[in-house]
């Protein structure tokens, strides 16, 4: 139990006595980055994060923000029951011709039972990572509960280019804060995928078998 | 084949087991071929960065160890004001009784289970079943493992050692019995096999109560939890249950959120030779901004020592504690190679269940383990492939001698026979393992000049072998390793089987 038990002190005791001695080190590591000459241009950083990200054989359309409703609008099917999260920008929710709302202010809104009755979901993101070609969700508006993008089969999910970051540490320092907010994330590269059975790689074992990133310019 | 580890023979005897065992040799072959080419081209694409952020990746988890228990106490402490519960593990025993009684609590027979690996070197499977209480693996390798009432033979793809056909007929033969059958017209296409998977898996997704993982890290600043994983069950675990019970190891703790990036780059890359993996869960306690519900609202972290803190006294064994489980040290060794996981009897396999494993239980306790730092050929790979750098020969080198010492009153000595047991597999490949003999730390002789000149891979290795294990070689002129090729000693020996128990 949180507080203290006779296991917590014993360990924390073993933990002193076996590092007696030890200095700590109280800087936190700051670890490298690439360093290219030129730098990259903001265009050519773009560029290879749709290049990545279509390496992990997932979708990826880069349209221009004008062009972003029509686009969108061909990607559903009218029957295409499509999970749409609270605080969906309005443009994209009007893209949306069968919308399934998951809006309950009390967050109990669909059940995963619900969510597996459903073909796509449809949400924005809050960092794209060129370098690994990752998308990071951080589930707030527009993201929606985790279980919203993992359940449905489809996961269309709209990235918008200043939202892209050339590498990793590029992007720790806006995660930081979603996780100070106390945010959960989800990193996604490319859909899931198993090569469990004799390293032969299957998509789509698990979560969406589709991932269709649409990036906007 | 047994589901247990305990009482499996020493390593050496195992090892000659495996040997025979062609299917396996060739599946292992394979994956470690793959898997290790991915790597290495991702790390030639990383270039002069690699080296930089191999040092980076190992400070930060020196660093978290170097402390830890003011880690630990603010892990705690971030974890409990975000409304998580924390429950301290000193031993295997401990870690279980809390997650079945989490369980019981909730009135549930089942749980769904992301593969980790602290949970399975707790057994906790076993121990529910005990209970009453199934724990259903649903990584597609742990499935088949399970399944098939098996043993996992490797940290990343543990079912390496089953070809498709096999798959298959383990999946029409037991699925019926523990949930959605396999479709009867079942094909051994990869495709179809992951298909029946999913189908068979998602009915015990959608209606879990309770859920149960490891962590790949535990952020202390924050009390994040992080799981790195391929297929998506991980998430479906995380997620979907209302309840979910974390068994965390003491020693992954990283100190700030910001130093997660070096090894979120070092990990997918080293791992399964990907630029990142398909998912990587992150989430702090069952908190829920703004009001709305996100996850398992009830979530208990279970903090697991069980012979951690041994190996964190062990002033040369400690840097054990940074490894992050990528298994690259499986992929390049001769010896892992041509074995398997099987023989290292343990789910620590490999190179680092060569050190790890003493280090967690202790030398002197059991053949088994005192048999594991004889494991390898010290030809160095390993560190190189190392992440975070974690010198497994100086540690194989260091737990030898304590091995020996641990053995010195013995008549004869146990751990002698046990060494020379190990070194006459080790070594009977001349051919490719011609640098080895001259580290090996086996022959009296040669140990004595380890102690002044250098190791084949270029660091000094003055220091490297402590008063005992100079006594005991001083003691005794040994035998140098055979010249005899691997496939000479096969065939005079039957694989092995005709020098039995010498
Ligand atoms: S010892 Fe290093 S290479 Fe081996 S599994 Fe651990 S981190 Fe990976």
């Amino acid at each position: 139990m949180s507080g203290r038990t006779p296991a917590r002190d014993e360990i924390l005791g073993r933990v002193r006595s076996a590092l007696a001695g030890v200095e700590p080190t109280h800087e936190p590591v700051l670890a490298p980055s690439a360093v290219h000459d030129p730098m990259p241009t903001h265009e050519q950083v773009v560029d290879l994060f749709a290049e990545r990200v279509a390496d992990y054989r997932a979708v990826v359309d880069r349209v221009a923000a004008a062009d972003l409703p029509g686009h969108l609008a061909g990607l559903f099917a009218p029957t295409e029951r499509v999970v749409v999260p609270p605080g969906l920008d309005g443009d994209l929710l009007a893209a949306v011709p069968t919308p399934v709302a998951d809006a309950h202010p009390t967050g109990s809104g669909l059940t995963a039972a619900d969510l597996d009755a459903t073909d796509a979901v449809l949400t924005t993101a809050t960092v794209g990572i060129a370098e690994t070609g990752t998308i990071v969700l951080d589930h707030g508006p527009g993201q929606g509960r985790r279980a919203l993008t993992l359940v449905p089969d489809r996961h269309v999910c709209v990235v918008r280019a200043d939202q892209v970051v050339p590498d990793v540490p590029d992007a720790m320092a806006p995660l930081g804060g979603s996780i100070a907010a106390g945010r959960p994330l989800t990193w996604i590269s490319g859909p899931s995928a198993t090569s469990d059975i004799e390293l032969t790689r299957v998509e789509g074992v698990h979560g969406p078998r589709t991932l269709h990133v649409v990036l906007v310019e | 084949m047994s589901r247990t580890f305990v009482g499996m023979p020493p390593f050496p005897s195992a090892a000659r087991e495996a040997l025979g065992d062609t299917q396996l040799r060739h599946n292992l072959a394979h994956a470690t071929g793959v898997i290790r080419d991915k790597r290495a081209r991702l790390v030639e694409e990383q270039g002069d960065l690699w080296e930089p952020l191999r040092l980076a990746g190992a400070a930060v988890k020196q660093r978290a160890l170097d402390d830890l228990a003011t880690h630990l106490e603010q892990l705690e402490a971030s974890l409990t004001a975000a409304g998580a519960t924390v429950h301290w593990a000193r031993d295997a025993e401990e870690a279980c009784r809390v997650v079945a009684s989490v369980a019981r609590s909730h009135g549930v027979d089942e749980v769904v289970k992301v593969k980790s690996m602290a949970t399975a070197e707790i057994e906790l499977n076993e121990h529910l079943e005990a209970d009453g209480i199934a724990a259903w693996e649903t990584d597609l390798a742990e499935l088949i493992v399970q399944l098939g009432e098996d043993l996992p033979s490797h940290i990343l793809v543990p079912a390496i050692h089953r070809n498709r056909a096999e798959i298959r007929e383990i999946f029409l033969r037991r699925m019926a019995a523990v949930g959605r059958p396999a479709p009867v017209d079942l094909t051994d296409e990869p495709e179809v096999l992951a298909a029946a998977a999913r189908e068979h898996l998602r009915e015990k997704f959608l209606r879990a109560k309770v859920g149960v993982s490891g962590a790949n890290f535990a952020v202390a600043e924050t009390g994040t939890l992080v799981v790195v994983e391929s297929e998506g069950n991980g998430r479906m675990c995380l997620t979907l249950p209302e309840v979910l019970v974390s068994v965390v190891g003491i020693e992954k703790v990283v100190p700030t959120f910001a130093e997660l990036d070096p090894l979120l780059r070092l990990l997918p890359r080293s791992s399964t030779g990907e630029r990142m993996n398909p998912y990587t869960s992150m989430w702090t306690g069952p908190a829920a901004p703004d009001g709305t519900a996100d996850g398992p609202q009830e979530v208990h972290v279970v903090l697991l020592d069980n012979g951690r803190t041994r190996a964190l006294a062990d002033d040369t064994g400690r840097q054990a504690l940074r490894c992050i489980r990528c298994s690259a040290c499986l992929n390049v060794c001769p010896v892992y190679e041509r074995t398997g996981g099987h023989a290292y009897g343990s789910v620590y396999p490999g190179p680092i269940g060569a050190i790890l494993n003493p280090l967690l239980t202790g030398t002197g306790v059991d053949e088994q383990t005192d048999s594991l730092p004889y494991a390898s050929t010290l030809c160095g790979a390993c560190f190189e492939a190392c992440p975070v750098r974690i010198d497994i020969p100086e540690v194989l080198v260091h737990l030898r001698s304590k091995v020996v010492d641990g053995h010195r009153g013995d008549r004869p000595p146990k751990a002698e026979t046990v060494a020379m047991r190990a070194a006459g597999w080790a070594f009977a490949d001349a051919s490719r393992l011609g640098l080895v003999e001259k580290a090996s730390g086996l022959s009296g002789r040669v140990l004595a000049r380890l102690s002044r000149t250098t190791l084949p891979w270029g660091r000094p290795a003055a220091g490297r072998l402590p008063g005992p294990a100079a006594a005991w070689t001083g003691a005794r002129d040994l035998p140098a390793p055979p010249a005899e090729s691997f496939r000479g000693w096969w065939d005079r020996t039957d694989g092995g089987r005709a020098e039995g128990e010498r």
